[in-house]
């Protein structure tokens, strides 16, 4: 990185970079059938004057997984705060299931303390009580955790609620000018942050393993090269520039090596660089276009996109071997492929009469199953859970965010405000 | 949605309120790489930041215009006649002169954006290799993909494709 942008980031470094008006807000078009019902009563919080609305925020992420109905506040026929002021009948009466109650206090300066209850109405008992404390302006990621907590607890899932997202956004058409951002916001699109901005386009964001940094393809010095960007810092490597593409890296599942794309040996074929030599190992070598890696959860095979066979089609490498075998074989054009990480199937682009939709192949089933209804749908990525796959789309001639659950029963979208948005990337779980 | 408004008006403005003027919470400090330095950019950048600018199809070097964007069918990198007879020319002064030319790729926004990058790729190498076959250096030939991510036509119609999947000589 030259000096000048040493100091410019110091510059930057001193006030945060928020971006004022948000670009995501959501939108949810379909559910679940039988949603679990739950009322979260509104934290008791004195006379603390905070900045969030917890509640809200849990309700609002409960909502969006599908899986639950929050009742509404108005509905209530008591707000209790406390397992004394618990009423199993009020709650019986509603249908409600699950109950959620809570106290918010002040810990120390800066500092709350909440503590929260959760309820089996059904049942009839308390089903765990916790305490969870943080810094004031930590009071959002404490309303994703809690949100997690009740989510792991009734649907024996982990959550997913505390995670991040990165993604492109663009300068929309009517702009007459090039302008290309990285963002990052919570999994629900709240607190965006601009991460690089450019007048030359910006590719591929992937999370590391540990979720601390991020990699992209940046054209920013006039021709690609791929950086690896720490979120919270905003230092950054360069890690390639060869002649021709650097393109598609995807961290390895260990955070120790990156899959990428380089072309600079003839066509673009798929290459291994240990991160900590920087020593580069090619995988694939042909004249067709390799491009598109991702790794599978034991970090032991790499799929990638293929058109060696003309039309484009998921292969798998085995690392140890060399071994490469074809994985899709439904439909004309398959790509961007992303494995589960539970291992048992793989989310990609899938065509299916000339309209691109997000699919997933079940390994066990060999089936194809497409889950959007949308068209040109790109860029799926997995939530670390394997509950949701956010991916890009369009919506009224402008690149949008939307999620769909990997059953294809819940969707919501994202719609942006006024720009292009593309190539979301959902964050591993954060480190707690 | 009233900010939202402030940012089409005055992107200045908001890049000023972006920069310095946010009162959410920060968790763990602002990730802050604002990398685009003009400075910074080494010579090949020129003229790239007006790229979907499709006026200039044609240069006029003393002896009648010729092309300098070719076309190419969906998910082909295959030059037609007019391409080679086009790029017969060009070889021809390209030969008597030390002048480096960049050529871009490019393709159209179907399919995903990393195998378009490597589409626009191939389009601009088989341009790259007609030239040579023709007695241009190669060391004179420098490319480029931006896949589809500098479109000079906007839609889902064939027509906008077609413009999009093109090779410019620069």
């Amino acid at each position: 990185m030259s000096i000048k942008n040493n100091l410019l980031l110091f510059v930057m470094g001193m006030c945060s970079l928020a971006v004022s008006a948000a670009e995501l807000t959501i939108e949810i078009n379909q559910g679940q059938d039988n949603p679990t019902a739950i009322a979260v009563v509104p934290f008791a919080a004195g006379r603390l004057s905070l900045p969030e609305n917890v509640v809200p925020i849990v309700n609002s992420n409960l909502k969006r997984s599908g899986l639950f109905e929050p009742l509404p506040r108005e509905d209530m026929l008591s707000q209790p705060h406390e397992r004394k002021d618990v009423f199993f009948r009020d709650w019986n009466a509603l249908d409600v299931e699950f109950l959620l109650i809570g106290q918010i206090k002040r810990a120390a300066e800066q500092r709350l303390e909440i503590q929260f209850e959760l309820f089996d109405v059904v049942k009839k008992k308390r089903v765990f009580v916790e305490k969870i404390s943080g810094a004031e302006a930590q009071l959002r990621d404490m309303a994703h955790i809690i949100s997690d907590k009740v989510y792991e607890q009734v649907t024996g899932v982990l959550g997913a609620f505390n995670t991040r997202i990165v993604y492109v956004s663009a300068a929309s058409r009517e702009e007459k000018r090039l302008n290309f951002r990285l963002m990052r916001a919570d999994a629900d699109g709240a607190r965006e942050k601009l991460m690089l901005e450019s007048e030359e386009p910006i590719l591929s964001p992937a999370w590391s393993p540990d979720a601390k940094e991020v990699a992209y393809v940046s054209f920013e010095s006039g021709r690609p090269a791929i950086y690896r960007q720490n979120v919270a810092t905003g230092e950054r490597d360069k890690l390639t520039n060869f002649r021709g593409l650097n393109s598609a890296p995807a961290w390895s599942p260990d955070g120790k090596k990156m899959a990428m794309v380089l072309s600079k040996d003839g066509s673009p074929d798929i290459y291994v660089m240990d991160l900590a030599s920087k020593q580069l190992k090619r995988l694939t070598r042909n004249s067709a276009i390799d491009t598109e890696p991702g790794w599978s959860p034991d970090g032991q095979s790499i799929i990638f996109t293929s058109d060696r066979g003309r039309k484009p089609q998921i292969y798998k490498v085995t690392l140890a071997t060399g071994l490469i075998e074809r994985l899709t074989f439904e439909g004309d054009y398959n790509a961007r492929a992303t494995m589960r990480h539970d291992g048992n199937g793989l989310i990609m682009v899938h065509r299916r009469e000339g309209l691109f939709h997000i699919a997933e192949l079940d390994f066990k089933t060999e089936r194809t199953t497409v889950l959007t209804r949308t068209s040109l749908d790109e860029s799926p990525s997995l939530a670390p859970n394997d509950s949701m796959i956010i991916y890009a789309t369009q919506q009224n001639r402008r690149g949008i965010l939307a999620a769909v659950s990997v059953d294809g029963n819940v969707k919501y979208i994202l719609p942006a405000t006024n720009r292009d948005v593309r190539e979301p990337a959902w964050s591993p779980l954060l480190s707690k | 949605m009233k900010l939202i408004k402030i940012l089409c008006c005055s992107l200045a403005f908001t890049l000023l309120l972006s920069a310095c003027g946010s009162n959410a919470p920060e968790d763990d400090g602002a990730s802050s790489d604002q990398s685009v330095d003009e400075s910074s950019s080494s010579a090949t950048t020129a003229g790239t930041g007006e790229a979907g600018d499709i006026s200039s199809t044609s240069v006029d070097e003393g002896g009648g215009a010729l092309s300098t964007v070719f076309y190419f069918d969906y998910d082909r990198s295959t030059l037609t006649y007019e391409t080679r007879q086009a790029l017969d020319q060009h070889a021809e002064k390209l030969k008597d002169s030390a002048r480096i030319i960049r050529l871009e790729g490019h393709a159209d926004d179907r399919g995903t954006r990393e195998y378009n990058l490597a589409l626009g790729e191939r389009r601009a190498k088989s341009v790259s290799d007609y030239l040579v076959l023709q007695g241009v250096s190669r060391s004179q030939i420098e490319t480029i993909s931006y896949g589809e991510e500098k479109p000079v036509a906007f839609g889902q119609n064939e027509q906008a494709y077609s413009l999009n999947r093109r090779v410019e000589i620069k």
